[in-house]
């Protein structure tokens, strides 16, 4: 493929090469090559079906919970390949977090929702520790002034936003390396979103992130990288204002130009 | 004319009507060109078959639930008062010798004369209603028909009368289904109440032995009937939670697991074949598990028993629980099975993501979302293990004693119903009475239950919905 695009100024996070996706005997992922590289905030763009989301959920391996889904090629994280059969696929969600497109709190209350993976994971022994893993987690979210005085309370009677940012704090509480975002914002109205805009700006500096996103202009606002999936293939990389302002491939500009998807 | 050839006749009648109004309307259609038919022809049909049966058949049903009053009256009006001071007799029995006679059928001992007079009276007037009812339904009916035929005409809003009419049935259905249940209840309480009049209620609900003895026993000893039996229904009570709680420690924990076996692990072509076997669990005859109780189960349990050093009776609180809670399986796991799967997948994909297995996803999150609906689930199953007869009238031993230890004999409320209401107790005696009270005890019991399942289970609905 020709589209890898290698950025010698950061270390390479997270490498695919030649990633095909079956669902059945449809191949949904025609061979994607693609370097996520560290603490940089990558964005996936490209009309429905394209198959970035399927290809975001390989990095995290959250294809394996559908029966059909069978993937091919390697992923490695860190120069390990993560679909190593003795590689332990609950560690890799531990370092691979995840936020969905629709906020999904669970019916439990918010200090249980944060609590959830540090629990799972033994990160906190005591209750202080759990506590304070806690707070951070919700104070990096920017949510903390929100919600301090109300932990008990169920998650699922937050705003859509807030309860979109309890899920980034959800994922941040277990020290992820790497947070993919599917589509966060879609559910979301405009402040909203421009609030979680301004969170995972500020998250760039801890963690690497990759964002699928439907809004073109949310992929430039956020992302230092933006890849272009179309019907599978991964049609064009780079440096998201490079993308923008000066697309190599026809198909990338004319999808940027609104001239379809 | 019998009722049952009125009615044949009258859904002919409908049938033409119906072919009659149908042929009009198109008429009606045709001539009038300029104005559109309010209706389709199918509904000027109906509604003419409709007027010509719905009258008729009213007056069908009044008369044929007046009728046999009225003629008994004017029989009586006639008998001779002479006859009936002199028999001494009760005018009810007379009347039933009349209208044996009337009808035919012998009587006991030899027919007076007045008596045979007055039974022509009635067969005449019976003849002669028949006769009435057939001539008044044919003139109502064809009126009907003839008036609801002339009606036809562009304006006439056929398809309104015909909705409001199916409106009108199925409101008669639904009341029927909710009378009927309240007619079962009243007349239970109305023969409970009976019952508390031989018994005190604190006796009853708060006794704690259960002897109510043979109804003639009480006669022959000279004193009054009944008042020698004791009718405590706390025995009983015990008998029936001890079983009950024994079936859900069997099938709670069973058919939870199948549940979360079917809904999160099996491959889904598996759970389209597994769940409906294992719904055949819950229709197979309820005496069959019965004698499998008591055949197989207990003799088992006993075996099982004793090779442990425990003393277990074949037929116990343990025999018919166990085999109970197998029946009781499908009724929880089907259930949570459904629930479980109700859970949005969002909440699987939000705890996976975080790095939980698969069954630390299902304990802590898919199961507790799914608690009350699984909680409504095993409320359901209770009141039906508490409710079930056969498999306690053979395999619980039927020794109404105040025990907790499962593996005694016990007895529970509805096999002390069956008891009480076969063999011959005489039916106005608190021995059968008492079949009523414990009848209307285990109504309210599940009803409770019932409301409390539902009210949980539309709660757990509104949640994702």
């Amino acid at each position: 493929m020709t589209a890898i695009e290698t950025n010698s100024s950061g270390k390479v996070k997270m490498t695919a090469r030649d990633v095909r996706v079956f669902y059945g005997d449809n191949e949904a992922i025609h061979g994607v090559d693609l370097d996520v590289i560290e603490n940089e905030v990558i964005a996936f763009i490209g009309p429905s079906g394209c198959g970035k989301s399927t290809f975001l959920r390989c990095l995290n391996r959250m294809n394996d919970t559908i029966d059909i889904c069978r993937v091919t090629g390697s992923i490695k994280m860190d120069g390990r390949d993560i679909y190593d059969p003795s590689l332990d696929v609950v560690q890799l969600r531990a370092q691979v977090g995840m936020v969905f497109q629709k906020p999904n709190p669970f019916p439990k209350s918010i200090y249980e929702n944060i609590a959830y993976g540090p629990r799972l994971h033994g990160l906190a022994s005591r209750k202080s520790e759990l506590d304070d893993v806690v707070e951070s987690s919700l104070r990096r979210a920017g949510l903390w002034n929100e919600v301090k005085d109300r932990l008990d309370q169920p998650g699922t009677g937050l705003s859509g936003g807030q309860q979109q940012r309890l899920c980034i704090a959800r994922s941040i509480a277990v020290s992820p390396d790497v947070i993919l975002m599917d589509e966060p914002c879609s559910a979301l109205d405009p402040i909203a979103t421009s609030i979680i805009e301004e969170l995972i700006d500020e998250l760039k500096q801890n963690f690497t992130i990759v964002i699928v996103t439907h809004n073109m202009q949310q992929a430039a606002r956020v992302s230092d990288r933006t890849a272009f999936f179309h019907l599978g293939d991964l049609i064009e990389i780079g440096a998201t204002n490079e993308v923008f302002t000066n697309p190599k491939n026809k198909r990338t500009e004319d999808y940027i130009t609104g001239r379809y998807g | 004319m019998s009722n049952f050839s009125l009615i044949v006749l009258l859904l002919a009648l409908m049938a033409i009507g119906y072919q009659l109004g149908m042929v009009r309307s198109r008429k009606v259609a045709a001539v009038n060109l300029q104005q559109k038919m309010h209706s389709r022809p199918h509904h000027y049909g109906m509604m003419v078959g409709l007027w010509a049966v719905i009258p008729a058949f009213f007056i069908l049903v009044l008369w044929t639930l007046l009728s046999p009053g009225v003629i008994n009256s004017m029989v009586a009006a006639q008998l001779p008062a002479e006859a009936l001071a002199a028999e001494g007799m009760n005018a009810d029995v007379i009347m039933r010798r009349i209208s044996n006679l009337a009808a035919n059928f012998g009587v006991v001992a030899e027919a007076e004369q007045w008596e045979l007079a007055a039974a022509a009276y009635m067969q005449q007037l019976k003849s002669s209603s028949a006769l009435l009812l057939t001539g008044l339904i044919a003139a109502i009916a064809g009126a009907g028909l003839f008036f609801s035929y002339k009606r036809i005409k562009p304006q006439l809003r056929a398809r309104h009368q015909i909705e409001r009419t199916i409106k009108a049935v199925l409101v008669i259905c639904s009341t029927i289904a909710i009378l009927t249940t309240i007619g079962i209840v009243l007349s239970m309480v109305g023969e409970t109440i009976k019952f508390f009049t031989f018994v005190p209620p604190a006796d009853f609900f708060f006794g704690t032995t259960w002897n109510p003895r043979f109804s003639t026993t009480g006669v022959s000893e000279g004193s009054l009937t009944g008042s020698q039996g004791s009718f405590g229904l706390l025995p009983l009570l015990s008998g029936t939670m001890l079983v009950a709680a024994i079936a859900l420690l069997v099938a709670i924990p069973l058919g939870l697991m199948v549940a979360i076996y079917l809904a999160e692990y099996a491959p889904a072509k598996f759970r389209a074949t597994a769940k409906p076997i294992i719904e055949v669990l819950a229709g197979i005859p309820t005496i069959v598990y019965g004698f499998f109780a008591l055949v197989t189960v207990g003799p088992f349990l006993a075996d099982l028993g004793a090779s442990i050093g425990l003393t277990i009776r074949a037929t116990s609180a343990l025999t018919a629980g166990v085999v109970m809670g197998i029946m009781i399986i499908p009724f929880i796991s089907s259930l949570s099975d459904d629930i479980i799967t109700q859970v949005p997948k969002a909440l699987r994909d939000a705890s996976l993501g975080l790095g939980a297995t698969k069954s630390e996803t299902v304990r802590k999150v898919v199961l507790p979302a799914a608690l009350p609906g699984i909680v409504g689930a095993v409320l359901l199953a209770a009141s039906r293990a508490i409710g079930e007869t056969m498999i306690v009238v053979l395999a619980a031993g039927n020794s109404p004693a105040l025990t907790a230890n499962p593996f005694e004999a016990v007895s529970t409320v509805t096999v002390t119903i069956v008891n009480q209401l076969t063999g011959d107790n005489d039916f106005a005696s608190p021995q059968s009475l008492v079949a009523f009270a414990l009848g209307l005890t285990l109504f309210v019991i599940t009803l409770l239950l019932n409301v409390v399942a539902l009210v949980i289970v539309r709660k757990y609905r509104e949640q994702y919905e």
